[in-house]
């Protein structure tokens, strides 16, 4: 362990004073024509506190040290691993539906709310992984077909009076075409450059939304729209259906339920379909997979119009609960979030996305106070990601194994 | 045609701007063929720093004695610092990502981005922060033209620094390790060339550049915000795409018309889609001419 910290003081320490020359002229430098170097000091030490713990830790596991516990919990976990793959998937997935349908009994109105959110950024997370997790395509832009889909149920329901079960496959639809038509030039190009023309497209589509008075009334946004309607049987006299608008939270948590579940098989069916593969053959070599005879332009299209699909849904029914949209719920850094969520489960993984939502939206609830630090967290758990687990916390599966890879 | 000219002279002045973002976009993707999502929180920090120095010296009082030698002073303190936070950033973020897939390299400079201008709103606040006003008052006027003098300032200051990088990048020595790294990293690893000190070097000539320019922003529309690197970002590298990535000539020309169609589309279109039509061009070169207007290799990675 001595030996290893001898290894890594150096850059530690001018790390750590590189940081302090970087904080001090923000902190302590007032326009007053004063300078100070409490505050500075106070939130260095700590940074610096916090970061020698973490690297302790760490220094500790490289060397072994910790084995005494490590080991242990290694073999634990190897144990629930094994028990995990013994059991069959579907004891899993019983399990937590069981979970989730029986969640909202246990909590109050602010624990269902938070649930929906959750249920929410499931669904966007699950679309942008099939355009980022299996077609490889970075789209930073993802979040304005969300918005396309909560606009187009806000205005349809506004202005026509159309119900929400007609809305939503209509909100899926703007929301695919509007896909295709951001798809239809940008997919010629690739990695870093398609990364920047979407999140043009992302802007444009906002800036739009924002100027566009007489269809969305601009940034002041759209207000009344009509719940969810629901026909629910009534017998008291006779067999009647009667016409309820969805005013109970329980409710909406079931509904989003049922749209994440849909949205997981639809994900999981595609990922294991010729679709599936052929798009993860794009992700791994385009020009091999074109090669080999795929399509890459139409599958590439496709991956996009799937993703915005799923947008569209999420979108319909955050218009339906919030009953007000505006411009300012599709930003730019809504879309760096989702994107963030599906990195820190892991591209590709469906357990892994629904931990990262889990973990990114409930965590934040739990503290509370620190909600100015939110985004600081988010940007820096990406870069931390990338850094250490590139691959996710839940790493997706391959479907089939390589040539180079040894079978099994 | 007086509207036209006034047009011209706005557009020129905020072209520069864009030049001297794009050129660090250009320089950097030059050198490790990666798109520096942060580059944008460089120009806001630059924005930042410059009006605290500003801020710190009119609070001094020396503003309204010595305010050349005030402006030069936070013009060069600020610079130096946004290069600094530069070759931070890029030994966290980047360097280690180096021989990773370009995806994790672009998701590292998003966090980057995100965490820079989230670390800029907590230290700094949320409201936008003031430049004193009082410098560089006057203006010429020729009829219905005007310019003023901070447009003068502006734009001969960036007239100076491109000039300044040319020189550097073509004429030292200094420069051409930078060429030659941006040509074959183990090539000029052979001929002695250290590639990481290179690398450090671009981003942080990159970030002063982005540094100048965000304290022209300051003083010519009179604040700054935590998330104003953002939209200017996108618009300097639809610039650098414009002129093509990688070629410095085209960064500066590619600025200079970015500047210009959002000026004129916004004094004879419509000033709500202002920001729309440099990312209409940025779509429009890569889908047509993907190598710019002055022309660089690409080869199957990039487009």
């Amino acid at each position: 362990m001595i030996q290893e910290f001898k290894k890594v003081w150096k850059p530690y320490a001018i790390g750590m004073l590189w940081l302090l020359g970087l904080l001090w002229p923000l902190l302590g430098v007032h326009p007053d024509g004063t300078m100070t170097f409490q505050t500075t000091f106070i939130v260095w030490r700590y940074i610096l506190a916090g970061s020698f713990v973490c690297l302790i830790i760490y220094l500790i596991k490289v060397s072994g040290s910790l084995k005494f516990i490590a080991d242990p919990i290694s073999r634990a976990v190897g144990n629930i691993k094994t028990t995990s793959t013994a059991l069959p998937t579907w004891v899993w997935i019983t399990a937590v539906l069981i979970f989730a349908l029986i969640y909202p009994q246990f909590t109050g109105r602010y624990g269902t709310d938070v649930a929906i959110n959750v249920l929410l950024y499931i669904c966007l997370g699950l679309g942008l992984n099939v355009v980022v997790g299996l077609a490889g395509m970075l789209d930073l832009g993802y979040i304005a077909f969300y918005g396309v889909g909560a606009y187009t149920y806000a205005i349809l329901n506004t202005t026509y009076g159309l119900g929400f079960w007609v809305c939503l496959p209509l909100s899926a639809l703007t929301a695919c075409i509007a896909g295709c038509i951001v798809g239809y030039p940008t997919l010629r190009m690739r990695g870093d450059y398609l990364a920047i023309v979407t999140l043009g497209f992302g802007e444009i589509i906002r800036i739009i939304l924002n100027n566009w008075m007489e269809l969305t009334n601009g940034p002041n946004g759209i207000l009344g729209i009509k719940s969810i309607g629901i026909f629910l049987p009534v017998f008291e006299n006779g067999f009647t259906f009667e016409h309820f608008w969805m005013k109970k939270l329980q409710l909406f948590y079931y509904f989003a339920l049922g749209l994440a579940i849909v949205a997981a098989i639809c994900v999981q069916r595609l990922n294991f379909s010729r679709v599936g593969r052929a798009w993860e053959s794009i992700r791994e070599d385009e020009t091999a997979a074109e090669l080999m005879g795929v399509n890459t332009f139409i599958y590439k299209l496709l991956a996009y119009a799937m993703g915005a699909i799923f947008a569209g849904l999420a979108g319909a029914f955050f218009a339906a609960r919030m009953r007000f949209v505006s411009p300012e719920s599709f930003t730019f850094l809504e879309s760096a979030m989702v994107l963030c969520m599906v990195v820190l489960g892991g591209m590709g993984s469906i357990p892994g996305i629904i931990l990262g939502v889990a973990a990114l939206i409930a965590l934040p609830e739990i503290f509370r106070e620190f909600e100015s630090y939110r985004m600081l967290i988010f940007g820096a758990t990406m870069v931390i990601m990338m850094l250490f687990r590139p691959a996710g916390l839940i790493p997706a599966k391959r479907v089939g194994t390589r040539s180079e890879e040894k079978e099994g | 045609m007086e509207y036209f000219i006034q047009q011209l002279i706005n557009g020129i002045t905020l072209g520069g701007m864009y030049a001297l973002i794009a050129l660090g976009y250009t320089m950097v993707y030059g050198v490790i063929q990666l798109i520096n999502f942060a580059h944008g929180e460089f120009f806001a920090a630059g924005g930042y720093v410059g009006a605290i120095a500003l801020g710190y010296f009119s609070g001094l009082g020396y503003m309204e004695t010595h305010p050349i030698i005030c402006l030069t002073a936070s013009f060069a303190m600020s610079m130096a610092y946004c290069a600094y936070l530069a070759v931070g950033v890029e030994k966290i973020a980047y360097k280690p990502l180096r021989k990773e897939s370009r995806l994790a390299a672009l998701l590292s400079a998003l966090g980057m981005s995100i965490f820079l201008s989230n670390g800029l709103m907590l230290t700094q606040g949320v409201y936008d922060a003031v430049y004193p006003s009082e410098l560089f008052q006057g203006r010429f006027d020729f009829g219905m033209v005007t310019i003023s003098y901070l447009q003068i300032m502006i734009v001969s200051l960036t007239a100076c620094l491109l000039v300044g990088l040319n020189l550097l990048v073509f004429k030292t020595k200094v420069g051409m390790a930078m060429r030659a790294t941006a040509q074959d990293k183990t090539m000029s690893a052979l001929v002695a060339i250290g590639s990481n000190r290179i690398i450090s070097l671009t981003f942080a000539i990159g970030a002063g550049l982005a540094c100048a320019a965000g304290i022209m922003y300051g003083l010519y529309y009179g604040s700054v915000r935590y998330d104003m690197g953002f939209v200017p970002g996108i618009k300097a590298f639809a610039a650098a795409v414009l002129g093509g990535i990688g070629n410095i000539t085209g960064a500066m020309l590619g600025g200079l018309i970015i500047g210009m169609v959002e000026i004129f589309g916004a004094g004879y279109i419509s000033s709500e889609y202002k920001d729309v039509f440099a990312f209409i061009i940025l779509i429009a070169v890569l889908y047509f001419k993907p190598t710019g207007i002055m022309g660089e290799n690409i080869d199957d990675t990039r487009v």
